[in-house]
């Protein structure tokens, strides 16, 4: 077997496979965030909890009830939903017209609830959500072993991503829903309802962070806080590509994802900060971020 | 596409900042009085529970020169904090520093954090601005979690308090107390002495209309960033004082978490007031102490605390006394 540079290839591509895991998760967790500010004109801060939540609705599913991995991935998102339909009329539609400042510490209050409460509940081990029988096992590609659920979830959040991306771009809702990002009055005018649309918005959003969720619960442990580190780093992803563009959310994501994997096999000690420092020099070289408009 | 809101904000949207009008006598009657009762409180109240108070008061204060006059909200201030606690832990047990030099290291370490910090989150605005400071002190905890100065998990214990000038033993409660009260006093004094300042005038131009402040000559990002650098020093000091206070120092002061502590703090006792962000910090220590006594769980609390002042009280304590009083606090 070959070696680049130094590094085996089984390592190499194992990392980089993970790499495009964890970009599939900033890739769908920063393209909700995007709709949701395009729309709401919030930062959604509990989006690393509703993606906690989703993990948690599927172990529950599974765990009291003996409903498998395949309903729970439609079911998950859309109790994740109806919350964020929750939150939306009864908080955040509440403070739409105030500084967007408020937004961000209204869901930061809200996450702290969701897992909090979870916390309390559950405590921080994580617990074990089995691979549904139809993806276990792996690949043997000859320079690496592709295990089948690492492959599915690659492929079913680029689905979905390039679904939101078409559902946004390319059919009749979604130009009511651009028209209404950049002129609400004029929308409301032409007789669209557009607080039930801002409301589908937000849970449709916080519905791809419950999918990720699920997706995720197989892989690592179903925990109360693996929301909240991801958030942060689904953050910077965001200040890096700039929220203009679905396109460049997914871009971005995977790419940065990719990067992370490749620092993990070259100078892993930098693995928690590469985002981060990357995201550092895109602010120097281009402030409104790799996809932005303006400032 | 989904459209990037623009900033700067539109002036007729209500700001986070409240200023009441009218003069300034009652906040200097409400400061003497507040300073006697805080020098008999020690033989009143456990001193530590005081301190602890004190050093996060000031952390808040330190926090709302940004948001309250700047109008910045700044998501990373544990790292200025906890990064602090950290220096001045290592200077006090490592190099044997006294304690007066290893809190002065310890805010002049947060000020070059912040310096860094700051200079790359002023190049984005309003809620980038956040979560640029958010994302970047995550980059300050994971040095600080993988640092070889830090150790790790354990963090730095044990940290000696020292002689106070190499004359004044500050194992005794007493001694230590009364510094930490002459440090927030001072920390507060400096606070108010900038707000009041010509700079001070500037930074509030800048929070009511960015765009307009610029247009007069002013470089506002020079303005803001001295404000950040200023604030992320004098949270440093308190996050020093902690260190020395309990004798250690944690990855707990550098955690995102605790960045939203200090938000809470501020925003439940009143953004832009001088008092609330103090009064918040005691209130929050004290909510927590009780919280540790009983099964409920802590983060639901805060975190519906924070939900509430959000939807319902956005003057915070401080604020809302004041605008009913129609005085300045």
């Amino acid at each position: 077997m070959m070696e680049l540079i130094g590094i085996p290839p089984q390592a190499l591509f194992g990392q980089l496979l993970l790499g495009l895991i964890n970009g599939a998760f900033y890739a769908l967790l920063s393209l909700g965030l995007a709709v949701i500010f395009g729309m709401l004109g919030v930062i959604n801060f509990a989006h690393g909890a509703l993606y906690m939540l989703g993990a948690f609705v599927a172990w529950l599913l599974f765990q009291e009830l003996g409903v498998g991995y395949w309903p729970a991935l439609i079911l998950a998102p859309l109790v994740v939903a109806a919350f964020g339909v929750v939150l939306e009329r009864t908080m955040l539609s509440r403070i739409a017209k105030m500084d967007p400042l408020y937004g961000l510490l209204l869901t930061f209050g809200i996450a702290l609830v969701v897992e909090g409460l979870f916390r309390h509940l559950y405590g921080v081990s994580g617990q074990p959500y089995p691979v549904p029988d139809a993806l276990q096992g792996g690949t043997n590609l000859g320079f690496m072993y592709l295990p089948t659920y690492r492959a599915w979830v690659v492929v079913a959040s680029l689905a979905v991503c390039l679904g939101t991306w078409y559902a946004i771009e390319r059919t009749k809702l979604g130009s009511y829903l651009r028209a209404a990002t950049e002129k609400p009055q004029l929308v409301q005018a032409f007789g669209v309802n557009v607080p039930l649309l801002v409301t589908g918005t937000y849970a449709a959003a916080v519905a791809l962070a419950g999918f990720a969720g699920v997706l995720a619960a197989p892989m690592y442990q179903v925990n109360p806080l693996m929301g909240s580190n991801l958030i942060i780093v689904v953050f910077a992803v965001v200040v890096i590509g700039g929220m203009g563009s679905i396109l460049g959310a997914v871009i971005t994501g995977f790419g940065l994802g990719l990067v992370e994997g490749l620092t993990k096999v070259f100078y892993p000690e930098a693995a928690n900060i590469v985002i981060f420092v990357i995201m550092a020099i895109v602010l120097l070289v281009k402030p409104a971020g790799l996809f932005g408009r303006t400032t | 596409m989904v459209a990037q809101h623009t900033d700067p904000m539109p002036a007729k949207r209500p700001t986070m900042a409240v200023a009441p009008g009218n003069p300034e006598r009652p906040l200097m009657i409400l400061a003497a009085v507040a300073l006697v009762g805080l020098i008999i409180a020690p033989f009143v109240v456990y001193p530590v529970f005081l301190m602890k108070a004190l050093c996060f008061a000031l952390f808040a204060c330190a926090f709302n020169l940004l948001i309250g006059y700047v109008g910045l909200l700044s998501f990373g201030h544990a790292a200025f904090f906890g990064g602090a606690a950290y220096v001045t832990a290592h200077a006090a047990k490592v190099w044997g520093l006294t304690p007066e030099l290893a809190i002065l290291l310890g805010g002049l370490s947060a000020g070059v954090i912040g310096a860094a910090i700051g200079a790359l989150a002023i190049r984005r605005q309003g809620i980038y601005f956040a979560m640029t400071t958010l994302a970047l002190s995550q980059m300050v905890f994971f040095v600080c979690l993988q640092a070889p100065f830090t150790g790790g998990e354990d963090g730095i214990q044990g940290v000696p308090r020292g002689s106070l000038f190499g004359l004044i033993d500050l194992n005794n409660p007493y001694a230590m107390y009364f510094t930490v009260l002459a440090i927030f006093a001072g920390g507060v004094w400096f606070i108010y002495r900038i707000v009041h300042s010509p700079f001070g005038q500037v930074l509030k131009a800048i929070r009511e209309n960015e765009a307009r402040a610029t247009s007069l000559g002013y470089d506002t990002a020079k303005y803001k960033l001295m404000a950040f650098v200023l604030s992320a020093t004098l949270a440093g000091i308190a996050g020093g004082t902690k260190a020395l206070v309990f004798q250690l120092a944690t990855l707990t002061d550098v955690q995102w978490q605790m960045s939203g502590e200090v938000v809470l703090m501020t925003l439940l006792g009143g953004i832009g007031t001088m008092v609330g962000p103090a009064v918040g910090g005691v209130i929050v220590v004290m909510l927590q102490n009780y919280l540790a006594t009983t099964t409920l769980p802590a983060t639901v609390v805060i975190g519906l605390v924070f939900v509430a002042c959000v939807l319902l009280f956005r003057r915070g304590i401080v604020g809302e006394l004041a605008h009913r009083l129609k005085i300045r606090l």
